[in-house]
């Protein structure tokens, strides 16, 4: 472990130390509310930017992988009543599998045909959700917490769990990026062929890629049960998990793993306070305002902006 | 064949009802310095691009060192000593030219991240980039482009070098400069199979020279037999 990892594991666990004193403080809790959807999307970014940042590929179905997680929670709610960090890694496995599954798609489809492949595929999953009656089918369907949660009120516990899980994504996102894994995937973001031809075994990267994604997404989509307490399917597949899963990286920057964080944190404390003081409408309304005036100006982000101002 | 690095038996290529290839049989020997000429769209990209292992031939079969690569996705090839330049420059666009060379030293060159460093330097050095190492391949020249082309492709250690026309739309003293770097790398032991239009450097360059037209080997023999071939000027000039 070289001293700068070291670093970074510190800082992990001093921003899980955090989360955990400011759970035990009990302040107003729409905080903890709003702040489990915050770090709910710096997992979100934070997973998608590992295959639409450092691969390049631009994946418009966040929300059937962060539904996948949602919906195998609500599965395993309702047929095991099994616990959270079951329900955790079973969404992340589940929706890893969908993940590996539109890896292959890369093998044919590149671009903007691969992205719209995405999109299709949470079009299809959403109807054989609305289809299934069993997780609720399109009526929806209402979960009941445990009682009891290992400390706090059940939402001040999942916002901690929250915590942890975006500390996690991070963390991976970081290891991708500095590791031989991050550079082959660069490589095939800027050219496929001339990185295939380097010795880059680009088929295995995108796999990979392309599952360790689904696999956070499913992370962040697991606890969502719990949270709302109510799921139905135009909620686990929102339009809003797509268009900020893309526009927070964006944001942030794309190239590094600070990126979506920043663009994560920016936005979606904006669209929490937008929430509250003007309507829930405005919510995509800002993310569109900031999307296209960062695309114009500065289309590396606000990573890429700092290092302009700095002279490179 | 005895001392053949590179044999390629019955190489057949279709797109669709057009046959890019017809049944290519060839042999490049070791240490060779081998010329692969013909007219535009007579096959030699499609035919490099089989042996570099982007694109599957539909018949045929390649041997390289001695071992049936035919089925080998590219990166396995590289890693086994095929590497070649493309004939547009291809380069990293997000890093820069160093960090260009880093990624077949890493993949393909067996080095470990710490000292493809000073490896890649040392091949900058060699080729003439080194006061570029640290700039965007934007803000490269055209020369300097092919360089780069040449540079990452040495980088992967070759056994084997395609140089895919590494010297089209450079000037006179520019293709001198590009031909000093392959006889070099030539006189390292690496083999090299130069696909031209310049006919001036390729001459000079080639030992042996196969000629495609239209997809068929239509010649083989040394720069002077290749001149003389009638073969060779009918498809070039026509009747």
């Amino acid at each position: 472990m070289t001293p700068r990892s070291g670093l970074a594991w510190l800082a992990g666990l001093g921003v899980v130390g955090a989360g955990i004193a400011l759970a035990g403080l009990r302040v107003n809790p729409y905080v903890y509310f709003a702040g489990y959807v915050i770090l709910q999307y710096v997992v979100i970014a934070t997973a998608w930017n590992i295959l639409g940042g450092y691969a390049g590929y631009v994946n418009f179905g966040t929300p059937a992988f962060f539904a996948m997680g949602a919906y195998t929670a609500v599965f395993l709610i309702q047929s095991l009543r099994a616990p959270l960090p079951v329900l955790i890694l079973a969404g992340g496995l589940v929706a890893a599998l969908l993940g590996l599954g539109i890896g292959y798609l890369t093998l044919r489809l590149r671009g903007v045909f691969f992205s719209i492949a995405t999109l299709a595929l949470s079009v299809v999953l959403q109807t054989m959700i609305i289809n299934w009656e069993y997780v609720g089918g399109s009526r929806g369907l209402s979960v009941i917490r445990p009682s009891g949660p290992p400390f706090g009120s059940y939402v001040t516990f999942l916002f901690t769990v929250m915590v942890g899980l975006a500390v996690l994504s991070v963390m991976v996102a970081r290891f991708i990026e500095r590791s031989w894994i991050g550079r082959g995937l660069a490589a095939l973001r800027d050219n496929e062929e001339a990185a295939e031809c380097m010795g880059v075994p680009t088929l295995r990267l995108k796999l990979f890629a392309t599952t360790i994604s689904g696999f956070l997404l499913g992370v962040a989509g697991a606890p969502f049960p719990y949270y709302v307490t109510f799921v139905e399917p135009n909620s686990a597949f929102a339009l809003d998990y797509a268009v900020n899963a893309l526009a927070m990286p964006m944001i942030g920057g794309t190239t590094s793993w600070a990126g979506p964080v920043i663009g994560a944190v920016l936005l979606g404390t904006a669209q929490q306070l937008a929430t509250v003081t003007i309507s829930s409408e405005m919510n995509l309304f800002i993310v569109g305002v900031v999307l296209v005036a960062f695309v114009v100006l500065a289309p590396e982000g606000i990573l890429g902006l700092v290092r302009r101002l700095r002279g490179r | 064949m005895a001392g053949a690095l590179l044999e390629i038996h019955g190489l057949v290529k279709r797109f669709g009802g057009f046959t890019a290839l017809n049944r290519v049989t060839l042999h490049v020997k070791e240490g060779e310095r081998f010329g692969l000429i013909g007219p535009n769209g007579s096959g030699k990209t499609t035919l490099i691009n089989c042996v570099s292992g982007s694109l599957r031939p539909d018949d045929g079969r390649i041997v390289f060192a001695g071992r049936d690569i035919t089925a080998l996705p590219a990166h396995q090839r590289t890693r086994l000593g095929i590497a070649r330049s493309f004939q547009i420059p291809k380069p990293f666009t997000s890093m820069t030219v160093q960090e260009n060379l880093d990624i077949p030293l890493e993949y393909a060159g067996h080095a470990r991240a710490r000292d493809a460093g000073a490896e890649a330097a040392e091949i900058l050095r060699a080729i003439g980039l080194d006061a570029k190492a640290h700039l965007r391949p934007s803000g490269l020249t055209q020369i300097e482009m092919r360089k780069l082309e040449l540079a990452r492709a040495m980088a992967a250690r070759p056994k084997l070098l395609i140089s895919d026309e590494a010297m089209a739309g450079l000037s006179s003293a520019e293709v001198d400069d590009i031909l000093a770097i392959l006889f070099r790398l030539n006189g390292e032991g690496i083999t090299i199979i130069m696909i031209e239009h310049i006919m001036r450097a390729v001459m000079r360059f080639s030992e042996r020279i196969v000629v495609l037209d239209a997809g068929e080997r239509i010649a083989e023999g040394t720069p002077d037999e290749i001149v003389r071939n009638p073969a060779v000027e009918k498809a070039y000039l026509g009747e």
